[in-house]
């Protein structure tokens, strides 16, 4: 345990500085975007959400709430099923992907849940759920943001560590591995209350949503969802990551890529199959079989069979045959069935009577553009500078003699 | 944040979890002394004069009541007008109206809201009031599709009738629109008077009513109830929303939650030990 191994000394100045090449395809293409992207929100702000979105009296929420919040939470489920399969239960192989699940899990909380802010009618108001300014306990959305605001602060309690390496805070170090189990452990039960709350939100919209989609069962349908949107966004970013960022890669990152893909595939496959079980006992509880045979039964078929079963057979014969396209294709299918699912609620099967229907505007297209690109860019930065991806400082690896800081912290329990 | 303030946000946090219930009051108590107002369609010829009360009461535009096109088609209330009034022609006779918020005796919009801005006066009109994030999640949750977002503003408000609540009623005045009708379609009283006298016109009149006060039990009750002389569904109600209070939908749901937040922490941290003990035997 040599502390004085590390010689480089941390330098802000020289961490913030952007590294080269600047024109790349990905700056040439999201820098305009995140520009405009940026006039149109000081629009919105200026006049209001109407002149920049297409929402109406009939229709509320749209794509910034349907992609940006909901969406892009499930999709960061990721960090609660992966911390769960790691610190909880102990599989060892997800170890060198928890850190950069972690960081993904904390900047799309970040990004998305803060997204919300844009949608906000009077923004100032944002934070009276938290200061007293009214608590509306009955309410799910005020379990649902109470519960957003406590996991972004957990997850950025678990990424700690990886900041103290960075900038070669060892006390820092010590003291955040004491506590980061019991930042886990309260991230999952938390991530279980909101996962499932965003759909319990539309418990009350039981005269607008069509009844293939309503259902008291919506918060465990969003939940059992949340796992594995979650577990194919990590595949998905992973297989992106890895080439965007070969450069960084650890060893063991590198060389585990593939089993662990194959594992999380088999960890879909039965999670897939739960939430296909639900949705089927779904139409018997709800006995809506004769709807299937209308318009919005072909668009449910659709969604459940094109991109719940076909995803899942994908993710079972792709795990058997360890065929990592299969694996991805699946990925991609079961995040396409998200989205149409997410979107369903908030403004498809959504007051599905409803003769004038909603479409997002080009601008709401381009400021959920500029959420994701900027979200990019972050998480670009973080990646080239933080030990997420890439080797640990030798004194974090060297900590506690060949056992990893991890082991470390099941012997603080 | 310094280290004081953030932990104080945790334990308020962590209390809010674990320990608050929501509070919400139905069971089968119809707050019969809410303030209540009658619509009987069968006096109401469309004059639209609660129209025009209505928008010089809240500083709305006010409406052109020569303009009999505006029957023509069926209208939504909106930001802009709190009430109107609507046209069904049934079997060649002309059957007008009136709709604006229901003020529910237990609201899907007040369990709705995350900080209280939509309440429940004690006297039974629901108010909004400034501190609104502009959510619009009462939007979706109102089964009548009352309140209205105003989206072309940089400070927009919900909008919904107000029951002329701070204007009127703290002084004991009737609400502005009761005031201007010429046909008494609106009497104005509480909960259990007015359905008193719903029911009183109906039994000396059944050729006229049907035999249904939409309101009475809709949703959990109601504090405006219509009568109509025929059926509910085709004069632009919604005759599916059941009899069910809005915040049933979610209470079972919280609970839910709020065990989850309990239960969960300690199974975590015990299946934490009991995978770690088998790994160090292994």
């Amino acid at each position: 345990m040599d502390m004085q191994t590390t010689t480089q000394t941390f330098s802000l100045a020289q961490e913030l500085k952007p590294k080269k090449p600047y024109l790349t395809p990905f700056n040439i293409i999201t820098v305009p975007v995140i520009l405009l992207g940026a006039v149109l929100i000081v629009m919105r702000f200026a006049l209001g959400l109407g002149s920049v979105t297409n929402l109406s009296q009939d229709f509320p929420w749209g794509l910034w709430i349907g992609f940006d919040v909901l969406v892009g939470i499930a999709f960061a489920g990721g960090s609660y099923v992966i911390s769960f399969m790691y610190y909880i239960l102990g599989k060892k192989v997800y170890h060198p992907i928890v850190r950069v699940t972690v960081l993904n899990g904390f900047l799309s909380y970040s990004f998305y849940a803060g997204a919300l802010v844009l949608d906000l009618g009077r923004p100032w108001n944002a934070f009276n759920f938290l200061i007293g300014n009214g608590f509306g306990v009955a309410s799910v959305m005020f379990m649902v943001a109470w519960h957003f605001f406590l996991y972004t602060l957990l997850l950025l309690v678990e990424f700690v560590p990886a900041l103290a390496e960075w900038i070669g805070a060892k006390r820092l170090w010590k003291a955040v591995n004491w506590v980061n189990l019991v930042a886990v452990v309260l991230g999952i039960t938390i991530a279980l209350g909101h996962q499932s709350g965003v759909g319990g939100l539309f418990l009350l919209a039981k005269a607008k949503i069509h009844p293939l989609w309503y259902s008291p069962m919506i918060p465990l349908l969003f939940l059992v969802s949340s796992m594995f949107a979650g577990l194919c966004m990590v595949i998905f970013e992973g297989s992106i990551t890895s080439r965007a960022f070969r450069a960084r890669l650890s060893d063991e990152m590198s060389s585990t890529h593939d089993i662990i893909v194959i594992n999380l595939a088999k960890v879909c496959t039965g999670i897939m199959a739960v939430y296909l079980a639900l949705k089927v006992f779904d139409l018997f509880r709800g006995n809506t079989w004769a709807l299937l045979a209308t318009p919005f039964g072909a668009w449910y078929l659709l969604e459940v069979a094109g991109f719940v079963i076909i995803p899942g057979a994908l993710f079972f014969s792709g795990s058997r045959k360890e065929s990592l396209p299969v694996i991805k294709a699946a990925a991609v299918m079961a995040m396409i069935g998200i989205f149409i699912n997410r979107f369903n609620f908030v403004f498809i099967a959504y007051n599905w009577t409803e003769p004038v229907r909603y479409y997002p505007s080009w601008m709401e297209i381009v400021v959920t553009l500029t959420v994701i690109f900027t979200e990019l860019w972050v998480y670009r930065w973080v990646i080239n500078r933080m030990p997420v991806i890439s080797e640990r400082p030798r004194w974090a690896r060297e900590h506690g003699q060949n056992k990893d800081s991890d082991d470390k912290l099941y012997q603080a329990v | 944040m310094n280290r004081r303030t953030f932990l104080k946000a945790m334990g308020m946090g962590s209390g809010i979890l674990l320990g608050a219930r929501p509070r919400v009051v139905y069971a089968n108590e119809s707050l019969p002394d809410a303030a209540t107002v009658l619509v009987d369609a069968t006096r109401c010829i469309g004059c639209r004069l609660c129209e025009e009360a209505c928008a010089k009461e809240n500083s709305l535009p006010e409406p052109d009541l020569s303009d009999r096109g505006v029957f023509d088609r069926k209208r939504p209330a909106s930001e802009t007008a709190l009430t109107v009034v609507n046209r069904y022609t049934i079997e060649g006779a002309e059957i007008h109206v009136k709709t604006q918020c229901m003020h529910c005796s237990h609201a899907a919009c007040v369990s709705s809201c995350l900080v209280n801005a939509l309440k429940k006066e004690k006297e039974g009109p629901i108010s909004w009031h400034t501190n609104c994030m502009g959510c619009r999640y009462c939007m979706v949750a109102c089964p009548f599709e009352v309140p209205k977002f105003e989206y072309h503003s940089a400070a927009p408000r919900i909008q919904k009738c107000t029951f002329c609540y701070a204007t009127r009623l703290v002084n004991g005045q009737k609400p502005a629109c009761v005031e201007a009708c010429p046909m008494e379609a609106l009497s104005f009283g509480t909960r259990s008077e007015m359905l008193q006298e719903a029911k009183k016109r109906i039994v000396h009149a059944p050729d006229i009513y049907v035999s249904h006060i939409y309101g009475e039990h809709e949703v959990g009750g109601t504090s405006w109830i219509y009568l109509s002389p025929v059926p509910f569904g085709q004069i632009g109600f919604r005759t599916d929303l059941g009899t069910t209070p809005y915040p049933v939908l979610t209470k079972g749901y919280l609970k839910t939650v709020h065990g989850i937040d309990l239960i969960v922490p300690p199974l975590l941290f015990g299946l934490a030990y009991l995978s770690r003990r088998k790994r160090d035997k292994d």
